[in-house]
């Protein structure tokens, strides 16, 4: 992806707001409590704490892929900082 | 689809030590907190690793996140087999089950 001046200025492809990281993993786990901290008030680096019953029974490493998948490859990509925390409930 | 020569060198990485750190910068000069994380959490462990520097080598970069099918550096190989990222290494640190872990390779 090519990336210019006006997008750099404009902040666009370059972060993801709250409310829409809130609403793809709401999407994904629907039944899940869900809660995203904004850290740094950039887009770019985030916090979230996801509770679900989901989890059970699964590797941390298999429950953070569910939520990278979630993401639909937009970590990594878009999304420059998350740090994930998984709860069973 | 990875290049077969870098899979290759992926396995050769992970099995040469029991430890391997693929991180962003080197243990000494961490270019990323997270790398640098791991990198902290593990020194104080005592638990001797090994490392790749991923901002040296582009195909390594991509070519570890599609091997254990993980978006994110840094990613920590013990006896060749990913056990995390930074987030759940911290978790497992302070969970105390790092140290279990890795109780064989710590001095």
């Amino acid at each position: 992806m090519k990336i210019g001046l006006q997008d750099i200025y404009l902040n666009r492809n370059m972060t993801i707001k709250k409310e829409e990281l809130e609403t793809m993993i709401i999407q994904a786990f629907p039944e899940a409590k869900v809660e995203i901290i904004d850290l740094a008030g950039d887009d770019n680096h985030y916090s979230l704490i996801i509770t679900s019953n989901r989890f059970s029974g699964i590797s941390r490493i298999d429950q953070h892929k569910m939520v990278y998948e979630a993401l639909d490859g937009k970590m990594g990509n878009e999304l420059h900082a998350l740090t994930i925390k998984t709860l069973v409930n | 689809m990875m290049d077969k020569n870098i899979k290759e060198e992926i396995v050769e990485k992970v099995s040469q030590d029991d430890l391997h750190l693929f991180m962003k910068g080197t243990p000494l000069f961490p270019e990323c907190g997270f790398s640098n994380t791991v990198v902290q959490i593990l020194t104080y462990l005592e638990a001797p690793f090994s490392s790749t520097n991923v901002l040296e080598n582009e195909d390594i970069r991509e070519g570890i996140k599609e091997y254990s099918n993980w978006p994110t550096i840094p990613q920590l190989y013990f006896k060749g087999e990913f056990i995390g990222g930074c987030d759940i290494i911290k978790e497992m640190f302070e969970s105390g089950e790092l140290k279990e872990e890795l109780k064989d390779v710590i001095i």
